[in-house]
């Protein structure tokens, strides 16, 4: 004897994932914030690329490789983390750290570009300013970011980014990047998907 | 994480790796313009020194300090200590005041493990008795890693005074912990019979330093404690640097890449002669700056994050 059914269940719900930029698209703003860099320094004199991990830092490479080829000039790039300036530490479990790779002619009065993927709180920058402070004296500070995705917390914005995406608080912004994650690509991820 | 260091046994192969990892991130530290970090800011360490120690002392101290925690240090010597206050009553004392971490040097083995029951913060052992030292045995154990580039399948000789030797016991658990083979080597007096697999199976005994020279990658000497010659664990010290002494033709024994390591202080002309001290195979000196690196990180791992 078969028992009634019961009601039926509703269909699982899919995370909702959106794609914002394809791989092609993450090459092509790359390329414009490569080119918007040299625009604004007048070539990329005495400018320094720090990219924060971990995909700030091979961003940092590709917007330096992509500047190189546009005008066949080598712009120096290290990897600036910011674990242990960071002002969430104690609020966590113990954060591993990572390394700081300065470029050869370190930072003294150059320009440096911080690169990030995804500009949210503001608060990585603000830890990264910190950190760069006691690296050195840079002649200023600009900061490059893939994605902006809004929710300042502080009064920080950024020079060049690449792709303003307006989200609620409760949604996600994932960045995955071949050098890290094997594909090239951004998507948001809806409030449900995390 | 683990919440207080008291042993070299506490630390897994994850957990020691890491520490020697993030010990090489806060070396970096030392060769910047400004040399503090900011992440223990706010956060009180207290040095609970039992024991006259110059070098621990100092190392925990400027550690604490280049991470920005607050530092008290507190000596026996000239304290309440001296009045006859039990170390449960300055543990409470030191718990009044709010202090995370607490480094304890003792001369009782055991006294950190007992104060890691009476403390709400971190307990490390800088040292209790002829017990543990495991902040030694990380320095040790980073820079092998940092001369030779492993740790994994290294041979290791630890020679001299292992009975009195916290430094030993430490760097026999971390290093078999880490994939190292350690010989132990001394007169028959100082080895404690059945210690090797007490403390870690496949660790060897050996009481000829001459046989385990030409295979060693590391020589570690022990300072004899001179305080203990008259008790008769050897007929003299002449005879002891005569058998157990690393001098300049034994170094030459030593494959090319050997180094030797000391943990200080050192009794010149006794377990090591200056040649051998002075020479660029020597890491005594390395040891000591690397002390502060691998401080901080212990430091860091046990107080950084939100670990309670």
């Amino acid at each position: 004897m078969a028992y009634p059914s019961a009601a039926p269940s509703s269909p699982p719900r899919q995370p909702s994932v959106k794609v914002i930029l394809t791989s092609a698209d993450l090459q092509r703003v790359v390329d414009r914030i490569a080119h918007q860099i040299l625009e604004k320094t007048q070539g990329a004199a005495d400018t320094v690329l720090l990219g924060i991990p971990t995909r700030g830092a091979p961003l940092a490479s590709r917007l330096a490789a992509r500047i190189s080829a546009f005008e066949g000039i080598s712009v120096p790039v290290g990897v600036l983390d910011i674990t242990l300036y960071r002002d969430d530490l104690r609020r966590n479990a113990t954060r591993a750290v990572g390394p700081t790779q300065l470029p050869a002619g370190g930072i003294d009065g150059k320009r440096v570009v911080l690169v990030d993927d995804v500009l949210f709180s503001g608060r990585t920058v603000r830890a990264a300013l910190d950190a760069l402070g006691d690296l050195g004296r840079p002649a200023s500070v600009q900061l490059a970011v893939l994605v902006d995705r809004g929710h300042r917390q502080l009064p920080i914005r950024a020079d060049y980014v690449g792709k303003n995406i307006p989200t609620a608080l409760a949604e996600s912004v994932k960045v995955t990047l071949v050098e890290t994650d094997g594909t090239d690509e951004v998507r948001l991820y809806g409030e449900e998907a995390r | 994480m683990i919440r207080h260091l008291l042993s070299g046994a506490d630390l897994d192969a994850d957990t020691a790796t890491q520490i020697l990892d993030t010990a090489a991130e806060m070396a970096a530290v030392a060769g910047r313009e400004v040399k503090k970090l900011p992440a223990l800011r706010g956060r009180t360490v207290v040095n609970l020194f039992y024991e006259d120690s110059t070098r621990t002392r100092i190392s925990f101290e400027a550690a604490a300090k280049r991470l920005s925690a607050d530092v008290i240090n507190f000596s026996a010597k000239g304290s309440s200590v001296a009045k006859g206050e039990s170390l449960k009553d300055t543990a409470l004392t030191l718990q009044a005041m709010g202090a995370d971490a607490v480094v304890v040097r003792h001369p009782a083995s055991g006294a950190p493990h007992r104060l890691a029951d009476w403390v709400d913060g971190s307990v490390v052992n800088a040292g209790d008795g002829t017990h543990e030292h495991p902040t030694q045995a990380l320095l040790d154990a980073y820079t092998m890693r940092s001369r030779l580039g492993r740790l994994a399948g290294l041979s290791v000789a630890v020679v001299g005074d292992v009975l009195h030797s916290r430094v030993a016991r430490s760097n026999v658990l971390l290093l078999s912990t880490l994939g190292a083979k350690v010989t132990l080597v001394g007169p028959p007096t100082l080895i404690p019979v059945d210690i090797a697999a007490a403390l870690a199976p496949g660790t060897d005994v050996c009481y000829d330093l001459d046989a385990v020279l030409p295979s060693s990658d590391v020589v570690m000497m022990l300072r004899v404690q001179r305080e203990r010659m008259n008790d008769s664990y050897f007929p003299s010290a002449r005879e002891y640097a005569r058998r157990y002494g690393l001098d300049g033709p034994r170094m030459g024994r030593l494959p090319e890449h050997a180094i030797v390591m000391h943990p200080g202080p050192m009794n010149r002309g006794m377990e090591i002669t200056p040649e051998v001290a002075d020479s660029p195979r020597s890491t005594i000196v390395e040891q000591v700056a690397n002390g502060v690196s691998v401080r901080m990180a212990v430091l860091y791992l046990l107080l950084g994050g939100n670990n309670r």
